[in-house]
């Protein structure tokens, strides 16, 4: 692949995790995309290009969400754009800031990912029924965990996983959180896997405590060229590799064991980076875990060991802060929150964090030069990966 | 969040400062009303419902049998070319028990989504449905629904239909439990035998399908 720029984060910002915040969208924004500066050590009259990722418009009830939320976000009078792949938009709109500086138009682009689901009432859930087919499925009384219960339960059956080895995943995920300062009030915390499982079944095999919340949030990176990167910082953390791929809406004429579209993003990442074997040159990674089976998965899906066999890295340990390959020490968004388009930059911002050894109580025991970020959406579609490195 | 930041902004609010008038709030009542042309493909597959029939269509390209229809075929990207009668028996791809309705409120009585693949489509070839008559509580849908089991669409009164995926009522369990082979469900035959379309691998292990529109 032929570009123009090499690609460094050089700052990243983050809001608080919030069930309700007071702040609006555009507030969050601003918040996020401010921190994010000062850690560059950057203006804002720096930023030559703005990338949005913001979720659907129908959770705010605001049409055009990426150009209302644009004056927070620092675009006002800049080239703008949003990205928008439902809840892989967080670290689509990372690979689109990385195209922006890597095409050579610009040295240097704000990329801010916000979400504000608490307007939408009763509750956010049912804005998401209209993912499903209007014809063939929203007449059933759908539900939009639905999808993930019937994922979910075909990856136990395939693999024959039982509902509490999955929930280990919880137990972990919710213990990271427990040392993010932005962690949403009443969502980190130290479980056992009988609380899990226990818990309020939603979805069977889906529980209250294997899924993850409502949050009103916003997160923001900044990305430079490498001629920006070396006169602003002696610790750029360079973007080795972006991977996306997007698979057919006839999800009920695919296997849903296996997220497939999470393999090919995750080999266009890998081969951009001139990574051979993920499993040997990926230090730490932030899988999307929007609900705990889809950590495993998509650590099947990233290539990082073999169909089937995550369950038994989770429960060898492997998985944890001080295990060979830690997955989500942030606490993801079963421990933290999920934001939808912010909880996927929260996790690039993670793995930026991490490899600047910045990440605080959260940092991995491994040394760390390599790490993942990915994000998944639509209807159980889309994979967006981005590889860091030192 | 860096260890080099200390302080991060947010304001969280708990139901009571909203309650007790501390934090304004703007409301928006918003009513939308869409109606949906069903298509070319989807118009013929709900007029056969009314029917008590499910079509499929077939693809030359990739010789597949696609349940829902489509008038094109995505992996080849052409047209398909055929209206295939598959039956309304299959087999249970997954399943889950639902205790939540459309807006996240909490509903009594489970209800059971599932991925039933159709017995005459291509392998694979699943629509999203009900199961039914198959318990009311968790532990007892559990104990009766098994992925693989073979299952057939229970279906409204002909005088009742409408032309829509609800002329379905729900999938329900085969009576013959003990079928373990495509085609062992009973429903063999059931509907024309006439088969018109080149047959995919697995596809008329059945003996229904075939009845080209
Ligand atoms: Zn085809």
């Amino acid at each position: 692949m032929g570009y123009q720029n090499r690609v460094a984060v050089v700052g990243a910002g983050l809001t608080r995790f919030m069930r309700r915040a007071q702040e609006t969208g555009k507030e969050l924004c601003f918040e996020a995309a401010r921190m994010a500066l000062d850690a560059a050590g950057l203006r804002p009259r720096d930023v030559e290009a703005v990338v949005m990722a913001t979720a659907p418009d129908v959770f705010d009830g605001v049409h055009m969400k990426g150009e209302y939320l644009a004056d927070g976000a620092g675009g006002f009078r800049k080239p703008y754009m949003r990205s928008f792949v439902g809840g892989g938009s967080g670290v689509f709109a990372a690979i689109h800031g990385w195209y922006h500086v890597a095409s050579g138009h610009f040295d240097t682009v704000l990329v801010v990912a916000e979400e504000k689901m608490s307007s939408c009432l009763p509750h956010p859930q049912a804005a998401f029924n209209g993912i499903y087919d209007q014809f063939l499925e929203r007449p059933l009384g759908v539900n939009l965990l639905w999808i993930f219960a019937l994922e979910m339960n075909r990856y136990m059956q395939v693999h024959k996983v039982p509902q509490e080895t999955i929930a280990l995943v919880s137990v972990k995920n919710k213990r990271n959180g427990l040392d993010h300062p932005c962690a949403q009030e009443g969502i980190p915390g130290n479980y056992s896997v009988e609380e899990i499982v226990g818990s309020e079944v939603m979805v069977w095999p889906v529980t209250r405590l294997m899924v993850s919340p409502v949050t009103d949030a916003a997160a923001a990176i900044v990305m430079v060229s490498e001629r920006v990167a070396k006169r602003i910082t002696d610790r750029p953390v360079w973007v080795k590799g972006v991977g996306w791929h997007l698979d057919s809406s006839y999800w009920t004429n695919r296997d849903l064991y296996y997220p497939k579209y999470v393999e090919y993003a995750a080999r266009m990442a890998y081969e951009m980076a001139g990574i051979t074997n993920p499993r040997r040159e990926i230090d730490v990674v932030e899988a999307y875990d929007p609900f705990a089976y889809k950590e495993l998965h998509h650590m099947e899906g990233l290539l990082l060991c073999d169909k089937g066999e995550a369950p038994r890295l989770l429960e060898k340990g492997v998985t944890q802060r001080d295990g060979e390959l830690p997955v989500c020490p942030s606490g993801g968004l079963l421990g933290v929150g999920n934001p939808i388009a912010a909880a996927g930059l929260m996790k690039v911002a993670e793995i930026f964090w991490q490899l600047r050894g910045e990440a605080g109580a959260r940092q991995v025991s491994r040394p760390v030069r390599t790490g993942l970020a990915q994000a998944w959406g639509d209807l159980m579609q889309v994979g967006t990966v981005v590889v860091l490195g030192v | 969040m860096s260890v080099h930041i200390r302080d991060y902004p947010g304001i969280p609010l708990k139901d009571r400062d909203i309650g007790e008038g501390r934090v304004l709030t703007t409301e928006w009542h918003v009513k939308a009303q869409y109606a949906w042309d069903t298509g070319a493909a989807l118009s013929r597959f709900f007029r056969a419902l009314k029917e008590g029939k499910i079509y499929g269509r077939w693809c030359p390209g990739c010789d597949r049998i696609v349940v829902p229809p489509r008038m094109f075929c995505e992996w080849c990207f052409r047209p398909t070319v055929r209206w295939v009668e598959v039956c309304d028996t299959g087999r249970v791809n997954t399943f889950s028990v639902s205790y939540v309705n459309w807006d996240a409120s909490r509903s009594a009585v489970p209800r059971v989504p599932a991925v039933i693949e159709l017995d005459g489509a291509s392998p694979g070839m699943g629509i999203m449905h009900l199961l039914g008559e198959v318990g009311d509580t968790l532990e007892e849908i559990l104990r009766r629904v098994k992925v693989g089991m073979p299952v057939r669409a229970v279906w409204k009164p002909p005088a009742e239909r409408q032309g829509a995926i609800t002329d379905i009522l729900y999938f329900a369990p085969c009576r013959d439990e003990g079928a373990t082979e495509p085609g062992g469900c009973g429903c063999g035959g059931a509907v024309g035998a006439d088969r018109a379309a080149p047959t995919t691998s697995g596809t008329d292990a059945c003996g229904c399908g075939g009845g080209e529109g």
